[in-house]
């Protein structure tokens, strides 16, 4: 690896400056309405300093942290799947003309964005929708421009949250790969540095309109031993030793669907907060008097009843039925369709779930080991 | 700030165009195939349809109502797409009742279609109810070709005799015994001279050689499963035997999620599989 | 021309049976042909005969008043029907109409009966061989009933 690089919150701030005069929405968490979202910042004085997020089963709340950090804390209800993978975009629009139809395509296009404070689960999930939207026959053309021109500066984890899982799945807490630029946030007594990694020409470049120096060894262990202490720290685990795939594989059947079923409400909330479901449905529209039409595209999930719908009624009726389709797809047959499995330990379906079902416990359920 | 494409990504359908847009086309016929069935033919407006294989489908939309899956049921190469819709949902009763010199938008097509079979072999085509539009394309492809062919023989259930689509089609082929033709129904009044009862009641009816057969299948998944079951038992290798699933299709490309069952997407691995891989998926209730 | 006997072999439904049994089975049989459209038992009637249909087709149907005539089965060649010779009360539930002309083996219940009930193993025999048909006809009525091409509702 290239040799790591020093910054201070202000060579921060001059990245976020020079990100935004290159033109580009700068994205980053920022705390809005009791949680940390991901939304368009202006300085640094918009991240979260000094909060923490204190998560659990269908629980979340921020807190004060112990130390006045800038990314201190971990994911939050969004995921940047929003920003790559749109929850609403117009496919066409069409007008009635004489006895005929013009339609017009969307067109294509993309904002030039940088995301700040990716995580290693979340470039995890964002390599896995690249490969779901952009790695088949075919593309999906507006995720792929967004995609395209948007640069990811990514933040390795100084703490493991309550419904983190990532080391077990193997994406994380240190971004490995797949970013321009890393962060590693090192706060002591005296300093509160950022060390870089880059990770590509872009960031690169980024790197050098900012001033920054070499690390040192002792820096350089010290951001080691920060990812260690967080993985060590993981507030859940997959369960070691389980061919998760296989086993989910070989238990449709299996009693803990039906019991799972008597908690889930089939809200979609996990859904909606993974930032690896890609489902999405279309509306057509029309104005009232029928001759101009659009069609929408926003995004589904697999947790209500029309998701199945085939003349006449759903397929998937049942609500043991439902989770059953979201776990087995997420953990197993995601495997054989992408070529990995669709989870990345990030843990949100767990904190955002009203009723708080871990889908690391109901892995252990199902395999019949004892919960850590 | 915003950055436009001039051009799409490689994001096309095999006939070059977008795949999540539908083309312009015109209905130039419509004709009632069976109560509550209607079979429109196609113009596109820009140039002749897309080549499609026999099997395959098209997205077809109902501008302001909604878009479909409907499976091809005319003979590939021709001027007109032709596709038999059952009037059963919204967007089915919006399609099935388009006139004419109507618009319609075409997306497609889609999907895998039927295998090709090996020239000597003898082809057991065995349909249910709307079942045998998607493989009428197929059977139109052996009669083109028939000296390639062994033995062929269709097989198709329906629920009443009124409901045998293309029926006067079917007698035709029938006089022309280029291929055996065994009809039943499951309801009949005393008019009805044909057979009464479950489409499997007809495959002792079939000289079923194992070693040179294959069978195409479309009809209801439960009909499907015992058929399935039914030539397996017969000695009928499950690699030789070819369902047509349908699931929930919305975009049509394996994107937005909604037709997979177990590991498959149905609209982009399928729709047509084998029977081998879809037995263990058939067999889960609400997978 | 062709034996009661050979006739009995050569149909699906004694294939592969001892051939004692079928000499015994024989001894009941009568080889019966009708014209198309004539009526071969009606419901109510004592079912005196289990046919083995040769050739041409037969249309089992009930009738009910107001909604006319149904066939819920026909039967062809290799086929059977009539099994109620083998449980009381021996009654027909249904009418048999040929389709066409029809040829047919018919076997006397009566006669049959008792020889099953002097031989247990031949009554076991093709008690073994009635009850596939039960099987699968009570399926395909399952079947029948649930209406598979119909629109769901």
């Amino acid at each position: 690896m290239a040799e790591q690089r020093v910054i201070t919150a202000e060579g921060l701030q001059q990245l976020i400056a020079i990100l935004a005069g290159e033109g580009r929405r700068v994205i980053a968490p920022t705390v809005r309405d009791d949680v940390i979202i991901y939304d368009d910042i202006e300085s640094i004085d918009d991240l979260p300093l000094g909060v923490t997020d204190v998560q659990g089963p269908g629980s979340y709340r921020l807190v004060d942290a112990p130390e006045a950090e800038y990314f201190g804390f971990v994911v939050g209800p969004h995921a940047w799947k929003k920003f790559l993978h749109a929850p609403q975009i117009e496919l066409w629009r069409a007008q009635r003309e004489g006895g005929g139809v013009n339609i017009h395509a969307a067109d294509i296009y993309a904002e030039r964005a940088a995301f700040i404070g990716v995580r290693a689960c979340e470039l995890a999930a964002i390599a896995i929708q690249d490969r779901v939207l952009t790695g088949g026959q075919h593309v999906d053309a507006h995720y792929k421009m967004r995609r395209d021109h948007a640069l990811l500066i990514a933040v390795n984890c100084s703490k493991a949250g309550g419904s983190c899982f990532c080391a077990s799945m193997e994406t994380g807490p240190a971004a490995t790969g797949g970013f321009d630029l890393a962060l590693t946030e090192l706060k002591t007594a005296q300093d509160h540095l950022f060390l870089v990694d880059v990770g590509s020409s872009a960031g690169q470049a980024l790197m050098d309109q900012i001033s920054s120096r070499a690390a040192t060894a002792q820096e350089h262990n010290a951001a080691q031993a920060q990812v260690e202490h967080t993985t060590e720290s993981m507030g859940r685990s997959m369960p070691a030793g389980v061919n998760t795939p296989q086993l989910m594989a070989d238990n449709l059947l299996h009693p803990r669907w039906q019991e799972v079923a008597t908690r889930c409400l089939s809200c979609a909330n996990c859904t909606m907060v993974c930032p690896t479901c890609f489902c999405t449905t279309v509306d057509d529209v029309s104005d009232l008097a029928g001759e101009r039409y659009a069609r929408e595209r926003r995004w589904d999930s697999c947790f209500t009843m029309d998701f199945s719908y085939l003349h006449g009624g759903g397929v998937r009726n049942s609500v043991a039925s439902r989770y059953r389709q979201w776990m087995t797809h997420k953990l197993s047959t995601w495997v054989e369709q992408f070529g990995s499995s669709g989870c990345v330990g990030c843990g949100r379906c767990i904190t955002w779930c009203p009723v708080g079902i871990d889908i690391t416990e109901e892995v252990r359920a199902i395999a019949g080991v004892e919960a850590v | 700030m915003a950055l436009m494409s001039a051009h799409r990504l490689s994001t096309t359908s095999g006939c070059g165009v977008p795949a999540d847009v539908p083309r312009l086309g015109y209905v130039r016929g419509r004709r009632s195939d069976a109560p509550g069935v209607w079979t429109l033919d196609i113009e596109m407006a820009d140039d002749a349809p897309c080549d499609f294989a026999p099997g395959q489908f098209n997205m077809l939309t109902a501008f302001g109502v909604g878009e479909a899956a409907i499976s091809i049921s005319g003979a590939p190469g021709g001027e007109r797409l032709i596709h038999t819709i059952r009037d059963v949902g919204p967007v089915s009763h919006a399609l099935a009742n388009l006139a004419p010199g109507d618009p319609i938008g075409v997306r497609g097509p889609f999907g895998v279609g039927w295998p090709m079979a090996t020239p000597g072999s003898d082809v057991l085509i065995i349909a249910g109810g709307l079942g045998l539009a998607p493989l009428r394309p197929s059977i139109y492809d052996i009669l083109a070709r028939r000296d390639a062919f062994g033995a062929v023989t269709l097989l198709y259930g329906s629920r009443r005799p009124e409901d045998i689509v293309f029926h006067a089609e079917v007698e035709a082929w029938r006089r022309e015994k280029k291929i055996n033709i065994e009809l039943t129904v499951d309801h009949a009044g005393v008019d009805w001279r044909g057979h009464v009862g479950v489409v499997t009641g007809l495959l002792p009816r079939v000289q079923l050689d194992p070693s040179r057969a294959i069978a195409l299948l479309c009809g209801p998944e439960v009909m499907m499963r015992f058929v399935g079951a039914a030539l397996t038992e017969q000695g009928l290798d499950a690699t030789k035997i070819f369902v047509s699933m349908e699931r929930n299709m919305k975009c049509a490309i394996g994107h937005c999620g909604h037709c997979q069952l177990g590991p498959t997407f149905i609209c982009r691995d399928g729709p047509v599989f084998t029977y081998e891989r879809m037995r263990p998926l058939m067999s889960v209730k609400e997978l | 021309m062709e034996t009661l006997e050979q006739m009995l072999g050569a149909h699906p439904f004694f294939a592969g049976l001892d051939p004692s049994f079928i000499g015994l089975a024989s001894g009941c049989a009568h080889d019966v042909s009708f014209a198309a459209g004539e009526f071969i038992c009606h419901e109510g009637d004592a079912a005196d005969r289990f046919y083995l249909v040769r050739e041409g087709h037969v249309a089992l149907q009930i009738s009910a008043p107001g909604r006319g005539v149904a066939t819920f089965l026909t039967v062809g060649p290799g086929e059977v029907f009539g099994i109620n010779w083998l449980a009381p009360p021996y009654r027909w539930s249904y009418d048999a109409r040929t389709v066409e002309k029809t040829h047919a083996v018919a076997l006397d219940a009566t006669c049959l009966r008792v020889k099953c009930e002097n031989e247990p193993a031949l009554g076991y025999a093709l008690t073994k061989r009635v009850l596939p048909v039960l099987i699968e006809r009570l399926h395909a009525c399952r079947t029948q009933l649930l209406d598979l091409y119909g629109v769901p509702s």
